[in-house]
């Protein structure tokens, strides 16, 4: 699924060096678990996003692999130490290849 | 034999209970054997995987979880009662700060959810949490 898949992603702007930060990820899709069936019997098939990774100047922070047992537009809260001004970066792989990228950019005071 | 009104009903409930005996450890097994392959039959001590989850889900399409386990490398989640046991799999890296994380997920039907965590040293931790499902998130 391609179409209508957003990022969104809550990164604080500014935080003290080596500080600990929240960040809370959602991407809208609809997460096919290729478990249910349509009107005519026939089961759809899956169309997740099967892996998401969070990385900060290059160093991962985390990587996560889903299965169909995560919920539509899947969401991700998790913690992330913050040691220089960087950017961080998001990805989220589709089953049918595509990649959906978003960053954001810290700065350490 | 003669089958009396009494003898039927207590053979009807005898099956109905071996097929609800065979129906759920199917799931369990699954769950089982996904734990084994992950861990390679190891010991999986307890206690320091906090794993948070609803007593009672009222919809099983979304079901927020969080897992915490300090010094862990990774934290797999499984649910024992969905077609697919495996959830998920959080592999934290070097910029990872509590070793937590949260996110939601689907459950079939009133089920454990599992969370093994394998730490430093290579050992792993487990956590375990029932959850009660009112509707279920598989579609049908």
């Amino acid at each position: 699924m391609a179409s209508g898949v957003k990022p969104r992603v809550k990164v604080p702007k500014t935080a003290a060096a080596g500080e600990t930060i929240t960040i809370k990820t959602l991407i809208s899709h609809k997460m096919e678990s290729g478990q249910r069936k349509d009107d005519d019997g026939n089961i759809i098939p899956r169309s997740i996003i099967n892996r998401f990774t969070a990385e900060f100047n290059g160093q991962n922070v985390i990587d996560v692999t889903l299965e169909p047992a995560i919920s539509t537009n899947p969401y991700f809260q998790f913690e992330a130490v913050v040691p220089e001004t960087g950017e961080f970066k998001f990805t989220w792989y589709d089953d049918d290849g595509s990649v959906y990228e978003e960053s954001k950019k810290i700065s350490v005071s | 034999m003669e089958l009396t009104r009494r003898k039927i009903l207590a053979i009807g409930s005898g099956t109905l209970a071996l097929a609800s005996f065979t129906g759920l450890p199917a799931f369990a097994s699954l769950t089982d054997e996904a734990i084994a392959a992950l861990t390679g039959g190891a010991d999986i001590g307890e206690g320091v995987v906090v794993l948070t989850a609803p007593e009672i889900a009222e919809n099983g399409n979304t079901v927020p979880v969080k897992v915490e386990a300090p010094g862990a490398v990774s934290i797999t989640l499984f649910a024992d009662g969905n077609p697919v046991p495996n959830v998920a799999t959080f592999n934290f890296g070097p910029l990872s700060a509590s070793r937590s994380a949260s996110t939601r997920i689907r459950l079939a039907a009133t089920q454990n959810v599992v969370a093994i965590a394998k730490m430093e040293d290579g050992s792993f931790q487990m956590a375990k949490a029932n959850v009660k499902v009112t509707i279920g998130g598989c579609g049908g």
